[in-house]
């Protein structure tokens, strides 16, 4: 019994590790390498790692929730250009940035929560319909914006994705600590919730979940609306990043936040993932991006590296789970 | 219950069924398949509404519009098909839809005081409150559902065949639960086919056939000849057309076969021109050994011999091209390809006749169709005809007429007139005596003892996973098959 339970530890010890031993070994690999060395190790670099993470972090973060609950979002990387967009024409318009802001956020929660209803009054599966969502979003984005650019006044929204930030006390960018509020945010609400219960149960076994009396229409709809918020939340930071809503932006980004889920141990049939493996995720490819370019690599190999990090990722935790059943 | 009937189409599944349950007894409700006993649980749980009739609990009438319904007022049920979510701990699964929060943040603690409480009932080594239900045996499974069923204060719990898959061990304790349950004031309807185990567990039982209750009493009362001769009946004898046919040499032999999900070696001989029936229940281990035979399943142990080669690793390719077919017992998943015509799904193992330089001549695939739609007397328009437009009879004929397309030897079929009408049925067995006589073999697996008796050659019966007996079918009745499925030998009467 003892035994079993030591077991049992080491195992959730494992899972808990897994995806850290990963991004250790990433960092540990770029530290040991002499070229890129002094200047990987730095403050800055990691810094800037930070702030290059938050746009395809926040998206993960809904993401997150959509995976375990056994679905999946195409258009959030639609939505978050939509949202940009939708932010610098507020401010063009003579709206003050917290009003642009938040706009933007609500943009990205109504296209989620269109794709939860969708989902759920057309029983049709979240693949077409965010599939559908990621050209109408796209094709909006690109009308408001008449197919160019947005160009918007410098305002403080722009200081949000900022490497040295205005107060210094802050250290390091607002939008990084916007993240890192949202991520254990997240993290309550899976694991301390009843929300958060009846999202794994759901991505678990769905036919059960109906069973025990869980209203799952009701909990999908507001599974995709916040994960809408978080890519309308995303979008504002790119925005800030680019200082111009630009409706061509982001296009491929949700592959890698849906990678970034998977890496993080997010099974695609649903009823696994962390925010805390998801997190792990985003930093393993940023930081291999980051690597990469140090080591003045051209943008293909990249590429391929991370693409067989997905692959081997992934695999790893096939072979993990295949143990333990 | 009192009174309840419930038609589907033209067939009646309960004809004036009632149906009176005691608080804290155990009423075993018996019948064989098709006989309308999960039509019975399925109107009580609110899943089923009855044409007619009445229901009332603790005095109160009792009309459910849906399962939940059923759930709130305090019916369970606990399926064979286990309602657990793989992923989550067992006591997030016991909790599932009844948390203890406050303003949506969980309150852990409550709630593990409550599951405490409840495994104290359903005691089972394996099962602590933070384990992922899959990792659970299916035992330990099937006893956290209780566990749940009971956190919903459940006042009657209905289970449907719980030991088909447990250990001894597993069902003993089972056994232990369900009485403490009844001292506890809970009512259990329990269905299942092992009539010892039910004598043991039960304190009275219902018989139903044909969806009659044919007989009420208490178990003490009654014994085990009774039960099996209220479940027969006095079965009118169908008519079985038998076209004369003759056995020859021996075409294909099991030995000590053992396949991946089979819980026991079989030793199997079929001979030409012979039909060897295989009875037993469902899960009795039939389908595993066909599965294993025809190499869906890999083997652990054994080898088979088929027109004298020998394999020890069985693949379907391999055994087509040697000369068997198999029809699956599920046709809608596995048996057929719905949403493709007719001429596909006949054609679909050998499309060797209708290849010209690798491409696919249509033309003659159509016509090979068509003219086993014609043998076969399928109701069809054309042989592009999607299969899902047929009637599941229909559907059927097509699933064998594949194996003859393939030009097959020996022919597994597993329950090929499962849930199809009576002329269907009969154009099967006659079509299966054609088929000996002309020098094939068939092994055919069904539940349905009138017509193993009266198809079959010989029949072997499968009980919990071995083959119990195997003997003609002229020294074969239907009471013996019945006990020997249901009880694993032979009563003397």
């Amino acid at each position: 019994m003892s035994a079993a339970k030591g077991r049992t530890r080491i195992g959730t010890l494992l899972n808990v590790l897994g995806p850290f031993v990963g991004l250790i070994l990433v960092i540990a690999i770029f530290s040991l390498i002499p070229e890129v060395q002094d200047r990987f190790l730095r403050v800055g670099n990691f810094k800037s790692v930070a702030t290059q993470s938050v746009i395809v972090a926040l998206g993960a973060l809904g993401m997150t929730l959509i995976i375990i609950s056994g679905g999946i979002d195409l258009s959030a990387a639609s939505n978050i250009a939509l949202s940009s967009v939708i932010v610098a024409y507020a401010i063009n318009a003579g709206a003050g940035p917290l009003g642009a802001i938040f706009l933007g956020i609500l943009t990205g929660g109504l296209i989620g929560f269109v794709n939860g209803s969708l989902i759920t009054t057309l029983r049709l599966v979240p693949f077409i319909v965010t599939l559908g969502m990621m050209g109408i979003g796209r094709g909006v984005a690109k009308w408001i914006a008449g197919n160019q650019k947005i160009d918007a006044p410098l305002t403080w929204a722009n200081e949000l994705m900022a490497k040295s930030p205005t107060p210094s006390w802050l250290l390091v960018a607002p939008g990084i600590w916007i993240m890192v509020v949202f991520a254990v945010l997240m993290a309550v609400v899976l694991r301390y919730t009843v929300f958060g219960r009846h999202v794994f149960a759901i991505g678990s076994n769905e036919a059960t979940a109906r069973l025990c009396g869980i209203r799952t229409r009701q909990t999908k709809i507001l599974i995709y609306t916040v994960s809408g918020l978080f890519c309308g939340l995303s979008g504002v930071m790119e925005f800030s990043r680019l200082t111009v809503g630009d409706p061509t932006v982001a296009v491929g980004l949700e592959l890698d936040i849906i990678a970034a889920v998977v890496i993080g141990g997010g099974s695609l049939s649903g009823g696994e993932g962390s925010i805390m493996g998801t997190m792990i995720g985003v930093f393993i490819m940023s930081f291999l991006r980051n690597g990469c370019t140090m080591m003045g690599w051209p943008n293909y190999i990249q590429e391929i590296i991370i693409g067989i990090i997905i692959v081997v990722a992934v695999a790893l935790d096939q072979v993990r789970h295949r143990r333990d059943v | 219950m009192d009174a309840l009937s419930k038609s589907f189409g033209a067939t009646q599944a309960l004809d004036q069924v009632s149906f009176f349950l005691e608080k804290g007894e155990v009423h075993a409700l018996l019948g064989e398949n098709g006989a309308g006993k999960s039509t019975m649980v399925k109107i009580l749980s609110g899943a089923v509404k009855p044409d007619s009739g009445s229901m009332t609990i603790e005095g109160e009438a009792y009309s459910p519009a849906g399962p939940l319904d059923g759930r709130r007022r305090g019916i369970s049920m606990i399926y064979q098909e286990l309602n657990l979510a793989p992923h989550l701990t067992v006591e997030e699964n016991i909790m599932l839809g009844q948390e203890i929060h406050s303003r949506g943040f969980l309150s852990l603690k409550s709630m593990k005081a409550r599951v405490r409480e409840a495994l104290e009932i359903v005691h089972h080594p394996e099962i602590s409150p933070d384990i992922p239900v899959r990792k659970l045996s299916v035992g330990a499974k099937q006893l956290v559902e209780i566990a749940r069923a009971l956190m919903n204060r459940a006042k009657i719990l209905v289970m449907d065949e719980p030991t088909s898959s447990l250990s001894q061990e597993d069902s003993l304790r089972l056994f232990e639960i369900v009485r403490r349950l009844k001292t506890q004031g809970v009512s259990v309807i329990y269905i299942s086919h092992f009539l010892e185990e039910v004598q043991k567990v039960a304190d009275s039982f219902t018989v139903l056939r044909d969806g009659r209750n044919v007989g009420t009493g208490r178990m003490e009362e009654t014994s085990l000849e009774e039960l099996i001769q209220l479940m027969v009946g006095q079965k009118f004898t169908e008519l079985f057309p038998r076209v004369e046919h003759v056995p020859g040499e021996v075409l294909l032999s099991l030995r000590n076969l053992r396949g991946r999900h089979m819980q026991a070696e079989a030793s199997l001989d079929l001979r030409r021109g012979e039909i060897l029936g295989i009875a037993g229940l469902i899960g009795a281990g039939r389908t595993e050994m066909l599965r294993s035979v025809f190499g869906l399943d890999s083997l652990e142990k054994g080898c088979i011999v088929i027109s004298g080669t020998e394999t020890s690793r069985p693949v379907p390719r391999w055994m087509i091209a040697h000369g068997a077919g198999m029809m699956s017992e599920d046709r809608q998943s596995e048996g057929l390809a719905l949403a493709r015509s007719i001429a596909d799904n006949m054609t679909l193992s050998d499309f060797k006749p209708f290849l010209r330089c690798g491409l696919l001549r249509t033309n003659s695939q159509r016509k090979a169709a068509w003219d086993l739609v014609e043998k076969m007397k399928i109701k069809a328009r054309t042989p592009t005809q999607k299969v899902f437009s047929l009637s599941g009879g229909n559907q059927q004929k097509v699933a064998l007429a594949r194996l003859l397309h393939q030009k097959a030897d020996a022919f597994l079929l597993d329950e090929p007139t499962r849930g199809i009408d009576v002329i269907s049925k009969a154009q099967i067995y006659e079509w299966i005596g054609e088929l000996a006589r002309q020098g094939k073999s068939v092994l055919f697996v069904s539940s349905y003892l009138p017509e193993l008796l009266g198809v079959s050659d010989r029949i072997a019966v499968f009980h919990r996973g071995q083959i119990v007996a195997v003997k003609d079918a002229s020294e074969w009745d239907a009471q013996s098959l019945m006990s020997a499925a249901t009880v694993g030998r032979t009563l003397d009467a």
